[in-house]
């Protein structure tokens, strides 16, 4: 183990991050966020792949800052957007200050999970959209697996924007494990204080929670990601401290923490 | 009528009370052999046959049984009618020959009736009229009138079988009329000015002097495409397979015409009498069989087969024109390489039929692309397919884009279109701020906001306390003129939020920012009403 020299190390390391992400040299986006980008594995967010996206605290429930997050993201891809839904509170002028344009996008109303993971899936593997966003709010591992599936079939970007009925239900399954390739989440922030009277400039905290290949992180944004202010350290009891022990393990324990990752 | 649960032989009867009266409504063939016939009293009819099994009388229920019996003879002619409460007609014009003949399609009829548990008497004439009678007056079970004698076929049967009026009848019988020949030498305008013109119009209605129109069941639609099979078929691969057949046939005769399909039912006639429909809609049209073997194949799958389907009946109840450039649409398939390769991948042999041949111009991912909702023809095509997939599940009115409306209020602001709407040039208003998410309607907050026309200092919502920490506004949002707003009805309902609004955009110490409203204007005397009405980002 000692004699295992760093560049061995590093080209072992993105063989596994290939055989992970099941797409060797796919396609990324970038953020243009450079603090972030460099979090991510080939410097953006994997294209042709599931992306999960929770709130926190109360917005849980509301689901308004991951839509946000989430329509920043795909405004900075081409084509038409699908977007799931079932409660119809989506509202399009906010979306339009900001985020993305609503002419590009197609609403489709579903009447509970189960509908709204089936839109998503025709969505993904008719490779029509530019990327299909659900807002989701049980996701069987069986289910998450196989949206990762349709979006590598079409090669369209999948964002499940997880939006839990209750605080319950929320606690039980926000750590619940899942096929996407990242999961981020992302509260509000304190605005930025302007010195002038009134709300300043809106903040979110983005957090990359996981990430098949990437180092964890979180951030703090202007609202529309157009800036990245800073980077929080993360201690040492944390997924990037735990993550880096286990590369010097003894061999046999690495294939089993893949699976569970 | 069907015999359920009732020895074969064993006569039988069906009966309704009456005030204090129980009278025989039907009878069956054995029963009918005893002399009971329809109106007589029960007691007597039992007399007449011991031993008479008695049901009670449904006559909704036998409606609705002889509506789907109707429905059910669809499989030899689209155009069937239930008739009064006994009898089906069939406009059987330029059927008879798929089943060789007059002859053996009456008998296939008579045939597939009674096996299906119904006695039946059926005929074959040149009009509904000299059917009606022959069914019913003949002296076989089973008839057919050679074209053009009618007139001598009719003669001899009586007035009754002219489907007339009980008292127009005996009415005839007393004057000595009791063959329709008896009524061939009387001058028309008589029997007019006595009986009325109802006789004089039935008469020539059953002779085909007078045209008798019959409305059917169900719309026809000229375009359909049928399929029957020798032996019943059940599974769902076989449903499948007829239904990829019926489709492609369909397409063939859409195509040759020019149209497309924006509708398409499928009716499955079972053996045992009973029809399953099913249909799907496109948001454009189509005449692509895959495409819409894999809608409708979706809703077939829920079908019941019942014992097995006889025939089939594909029809397209809705077309429109479609170009011929339309066509590639059904061509596309998932690119497995992703967007970058183009949309379509097509046979060459295909090339042709489509627009153009080069993919649409797209710029790599990185540069924000404006606007552009769907502009080209192909992405429109494509996007038409997955509507339809999505719209016949979801209901096409879940599947909408989403376009500015003019007005002021914020619940009003927003138009739904259908999903394949060309995207509005239209703006969304900018300047104001606007959250992501609407509450509608806005909900009722306790706030406290201890100045008027400032924004509150704490507020609570959904049992969570929220202390304001920083705070725009007021905006002051009002009905357009013509919304008259009424100051009484605010009043008497606390929880309508009325017209004229002050909104304000607060951010709580978490840093959440939320939009709320102070209903009405302040009025010292009155406690002012809070909403929530969304949430920003």
């Amino acid at each position: 183990m000692a004699g295992l020299a760093n560049s061995d190390l590093r080209a072992l390391r993105a063989r596994i991050q290939a055989l992970e992400s099941g797409r060797p040299g796919g396609r990324v986006m970038p953020l243009g966020l450079a603090a972030i980008d460099a979090a991510l594995p080939g410097g953006g967010l994997a294209l042709g792949a599931l992306h999960e996206i929770m709130g926190a605290g109360a917005d849980e429930e509301d689901g308004a800052i991951p839509a946000a997050f989430a329509a920043s993201l795909v405004a900075r891809l081409d084509g038409v957007i699908l977007w799931c839904l079932q409660a119809d509170d989506l509202y399009a002028p906010g979306l339009a200050a900001g985020f993305l344009s609503p002419a590009r996008l197609v609403v489709a109303r579903c009447r509970d999970d189960a509908e709204t993971l089936w839109a998503m899936e025709e969505g993904l593997r008719s490779a029509v959209p530019a990327a299909v966003l659900g807002e989701v709010g049980a996701l069987a591992p069986t289910a998450g697996r196989r949206l990762q599936l349709a979006c590598e079939a079409g090669g369209i970007t999948g964002f499940v924007l997880r939006r839990w009925r209750e605080g319950g239900m929320a606690a039980r399954q926000r750590a619940a494990p899942s096929a996407a390739v990242t999961r981020w989440r992302v509260a509000a922030a304190p605005s930025r204080d302007t010195g002038e009277p009134g709300i300043g400039t809106p903040r979110w905290r983005l957090e990359l929670l996981r990430c098949r290949g990437g180092a964890p992180g979180a951030w703090l944004v202007t609202a529309g990601l157009t800036e990245c202010e800073s980077r929080e350290e993360r201690d040492a009891s944390d997924h990037v401290a735990l993550a880096a022990g286990l590369a010097d393990r003894p061999a046999e324990i690495a294939p089993r923490r893949l699976r569970a990752g | 009528m069907r015999r359920d649960g009732c020895a074969p032989d064993r006569p039988f009867v069906t009966a309704v009370t009456i005030g204090n009266r129980r009278l025989v409504v039907a009878s069956g063939a054995e029963a009918a052999a005893c002399g009971i016939t329809p109106g007589l009293p029960l007691a007597d009819a039992q007399a007449y046959c011991p031993g008479l099994a008695v049901f009670p009388a449904d006559p909704a229920g036998d409606a609705g049984a002889l509506r789907r019996l109707a429905e059910w003879c669809g499989r030899w002619s689209p155009w069937t009618v239930p008739d009064g409460g006994d009898g089906i007609l069939l406009d059987i014009t330029g059927c008879a020959h798929l089943k060789g003949g007059e002859d053996r399609l009456l008998d296939e009829i008579v045939g597939r009736v009674l096996r299906a548990g119904f006695a039946c008497r059926a005929a074959i004439a040149d009009t509904a009229g000299a059917a009606w009678a022959m069914a019913r007056f003949g002296s076989a079970a089973r008839s057919r009138v050679v074209p053009g004698t009618a007139r001598a076929t009719l003669a001899p049967l009586p007035v009754a079988a002219l489907r007339l009026a009980v008292d127009s009848v005996a009415a005839l019988e007393r004057l000595g009329l009791e063959r329709i020949g008896d009524l061939y030498p009387l001058p028309r305008a008589a029997l007019a000015q006595r009986f009325g013109d109802a006789l004089a119009s039935r008469l020539d209605q059953a002779l085909g002097l007078e045209g008798e129109p019959l409305s059917p069941l169900r719309a026809q639609p000229a375009r359909r495409s049928r399929l029957a099979f020798a032996e019943p078929i059940a599974t769902p691969e076989d449903l499948a397979r007829a239904l990829a057949l019926l489709i492609e046939e369909l397409c063939r005769s859409l195509a040759a015409e020019g149209i497309g399909a924006r509708r398409l039912e499928i009716a499955c006639y079972r053996v045992d009498g009973e029809v399953e429909h099913a249909a799907i809609g496109t948001a454009r049209p189509s005449r692509d069989p895959r495409h819409l073997t894999r809608l409708l194949g979706e809703k077939i799958a829920d079908i019941d087969p019942g014992l097995g389907v006889e025939d089939m009946v594909l029809t397209a109840p809705r077309v429109e024109t479609l170009a011929a450039a339309q066509l590639s649409m059904g061509r596309l398939e998932p690119s497995p390489l992703g967007r970058g390769q183009g949309e379509g991948v097509r046979p060459p042999g295909r090339m042709g039929q489509c627009n153009d041949g080069q993919p649409s111009p797209r710029p790599s991912p990185g540069g924000r692309g404006g606007g552009k909702g769907g502009g080209s023809d192909t992405d429109i095509a494509a996007l038409a397919i997955l509507a339809d997939r999505l719209g016949n599940r979801l209901g096409f009115a879940n599947l909408r884009r989403l376009a500015p409306r003019e007005s002021y209020l914020p619940e009003r602001a927003v138009a739904v279109l259908p999903a394949l709407a060309a995207p509005r040039k239209a703006v969304w208003r900018s300047g104001a701020a606007r959250p992501i998410r609407l509450l509608a309607p806005p909900e009722t907050v306790e706030a406290m906001a201890p100045v008027p026309d400032d924004p509150p200092v704490m507020f609570r919502w959904r049992r969570l306390q929220h202390r304001v920490r920083r705070a725009d506004g007021p905006e002051r949002v009002a009905a357009e003129w013509w919304r008259n707003p009424d100051p009484a009805r605010e009043r008497d309902a606390p929880d309508d939020p009325g017209a004229i609004r002050d909104y304000y955009r607060v951010e709580d110490e978490e840093g959440r920012r939320f939009w709320l409203f102070r209903a009405g204007l302040y009025r010292p005397d009155q406690p002012a009403r809070w909403f929530i009405h969304g949430i920003f980002a």
